[in-house]
């Protein structure tokens, strides 16, 4: 195994505020927002920054990020970055969607943001649920997943199967950088017995620099990343994981959709 | 345009309004019958003679556009958007957040038929939609109701300086009938105010703390006081930017009380009246909130009887009967459903309630 090392400012982050957060133990949404602010910290952003809040668990991240804020109601986080962003292109406006808002409620406001390649940052998190209100059906969630609407297991005769944001958007024209990615550290054997790998993290933390960098450049960017809700899966935090590696990724494979500015290979 | 005479319909005279009080940004969403706004502003964008008009985007729907008003609104500049009944039950989402956070915005509701679909002629049915809230919560909006193609090219600079005062959406209420309308009419000059947007706008946090737009407060305390604020705002407006016509109302026994469209229509049978020594007057709001009620007590007091005149069943004399008490005599005519009152029909109703002899 190569050395990999995860490039994430250590200490005190300018982008962050000092307020702990509500995240429940062993979510990734955590894990997102220290890798946010990292970038931004990085990318020196944060002074002309504005991030739209949406409605899900991510609503309160006005209290832990240090730049402005607009809190969206549910499902419109993409129409008010793009309000905001075309009367000043000047600032970086971003966004941390979950998957009931993004791909449920909002996804007319997701599409045609990336339809005209609105130069926004979005980032979904996918964890399969609607975490907020207590462990309901998502789109995303695998078909036989229990959740509190579907007792019984998801059934694909009457709801569907699972949307696929990252797919949907891949067949868009004006989405220019569109990336599947992970949040959760994957268990692999070693000869030490299990061990657990931040590769996917490292991957995340790209993802986030990326996206910011094609808003930069003009574009519409998008990373959905996979995590658990192990509260509302009703698992331990480690067996929430594993299910993520064993099921969910194959559902939603991991790769980079579309990259129109090419700056995966950069 | 200093002083230009032209020859408007109320739509076009209402995107050239917006585009002399110094519009930014304008977000559509085509819809009967007021599509001629959008159309005027696409047609405009771009025009020297605007360099202030930056942005005109055709949103995907009724809520993606309003929700992008509210995004370049939080960014401090001068956005709009214009729609018409069914499209204004779908604003109200947005125009309760926007109302909770404070943000300064303009919309149009070139009010038709409803409910439902309706059809395409006039009403004036948004009346409690557009004064009472509308969407979930306690808020109001700041409503100018326009009786003339003029009134449609002034108002927006009115509805853009009380907004902004305020930090409050503002609403213009015309209808089918004003938006369609074409007349004559005279630009005057404006210029444009810098609106002081530096304490609250998210333009980014250089140099000073975090500017947070937003309606969630999880705190019942602390929202109990946010909401007590905006309502000790609410009564600066109702104390301090009541519109309204008093139009011969001095003498008369009867005033009728009527806004937009239908009181245009009532001045004509005032005027027809009048020569026949028949004692009638007008009283127009033209802010239906905050509704004028001080000058209409004062009518009442007088011992004036009212006949309140409107395009739908019956709404705002809600607020006329309110304003004057129940010792007062309050009647009403309305036509619904896309019908208009000639003013002959407004005059037998005026006969019909004996207030002149055949």
């Amino acid at each position: 195994m190569s050395q990999a090392t995860l490039k994430v400012k250590l200490g005190k982050l300018e982008s962050l505020t000092d307020n702990p957060t509500h995240y429940c133990a062993g979510c990734e949404h955590g894990t997102l927002t220290r890798l946010i602010a990292s970038a931004m910290d990085e990318l020196g952003i944060r002074e002309k920054t504005v991030m739209i809040d949406s409605v899900g668990c991510s609503v309160l991240a006005y209290n832990y990020f240090n730049c402005d804020h607009i809190v969206a109601a549910h499902g419109r986080a993409p129409a008010v970055a793009a309000g905001l962003k075309r009367v000043r292109p000047e600032l970086t406006v971003f966004t941390v969607q979950g998957d009931g808002d993004a791909a449920s409620i909002g996804l007319l406001e997701l599409i045609y943001a990336a339809q005209r390649s609105t130069p926004i940052t979005i980032f979904l998190v996918n964890n399969g649920i609607y975490g907020m209100t207590g462990g309901q059906m998502a789109p995303t969630t695998l078909v036989g997943q229990v959740t509190t609407t579907t007792p019984y297991g998801r059934d694909p005769l009457l709801t569907g199967t699972e949307l696929d944001a990252s797919k949907i958007l891949a067949g868009i024209e004006g989405a220019n950088y569109v990336k599947r990615a992970s949040l959760v550290v994957a268990e692999i054997e070693s000869h030490r017995g299990n061990v657990y790998t931040i590769k996917n993290l490292l991957d995340a933390k790209k993802s986030v620099e990326n996206a910011f960098k094609v808003q930069a450049l003009g574009g519409f960017a998008f990373v959905e990343f996979l995590s658990t809700c192990s509260v509302n899966w009703k698992m331990s935090v480690l067996d929430a994981k594993r299910f993520v590696q064993d099921h969910t990724i194959k559902k939603y494979p991991l790769g980079v959709y579309r990259d129109t500015f090419g700056v995966e290979k950069k | 345009m200093s002083k230009q005479r032209l020859y408007l319909k109320g739509n076009e005279a209402l995107a050239y309004g917006a585009l002399e009080a110094g519009l930014n940004a304008y977000f559509a969403y085509p819809i009967t019958p007021s599509s001629e706004i959008p159309e005027t502003l696409a047609k405009e964008f771009g025009n020297k003679k605007y360099p202030e008009y930056k942005f005109f985007l055709q949103a995907a729907s009724e809520l993606e556009a309003i929700n992008m008003v509210l995004g370049a609104a939080a960014g401090g500049v001068r956005a709009m958007t214009a729609t018409s009944s069914p499209g204004f039950s779908l604003k109200q989402e947005a125009l309760s957040y926007g109302a909770c956070m404070e943000l300064p915005f303009l919309v149009v509701d070139i009010c038709r038929a409803g409910p439902g679909l309706g059809n395409l002629g006039p009403e004036q049915s948004d009346y409690f939609q557009a004064t009472k809230g509308g969407g979930h919560g306690d808020y109001r909006l700041i409503v100018l109701a326009p009786a003339t193609v003029q009134e449609m090219a002034l108002f927006p600079r009115i509805g853009f300086d009380l907004a902004f005062k305020y930090r409050n959406p503002a609403l213009i209420l015309g209808d089918a009938f004003t938006g369609q309308l074409k007349e004559d009419m005279e630009f005057p000059e404006f210029t444009h105010p810098k609106y002081d947007v530096s304490s609250w706008a998210t333009t980014g946090a250089k140099g000073r703390a975090p500017h947070i737009l937003n309606s969630l407060e999880l705190d019942y305390q602390k929202h109990y006081q946010h909401i007590g604020k905006i309502f000790e705002k609410y009564k600066q407006i109702e104390a301090n930017e009541v519109l309204f016509e008093d139009y011969l109302t001095q003498d008369a026994e009867t005033v009728i009380v009527a806004f937009g469209i239908m009181a245009r229509i009532a001045k004509g049978v005032v005027n027809k009246l009048r020569p026949k020594g028949v004692k009638v007057g007008l009283f127009r709001p033209i802010t239906l909130w905050p509704f004028p009620k001080s000058p209409l007590k004062k009518l009442a007091a007088q011992g004036k009887r009212f006949l309140d005149l409107e395009l739908n069943t019956g709404q705002m004399i809600q607020d006329v009967k309110l304003t004057v008490g129940n010792d007062v005599t309050v009647d009403f005519f309305g036509k619904w459903g896309g019908v208009v009152p000639t003013e002959s029909e407004i005059e037998s109703k005026l006969k019909r309630l004996e207030v002149f002899a055949v």
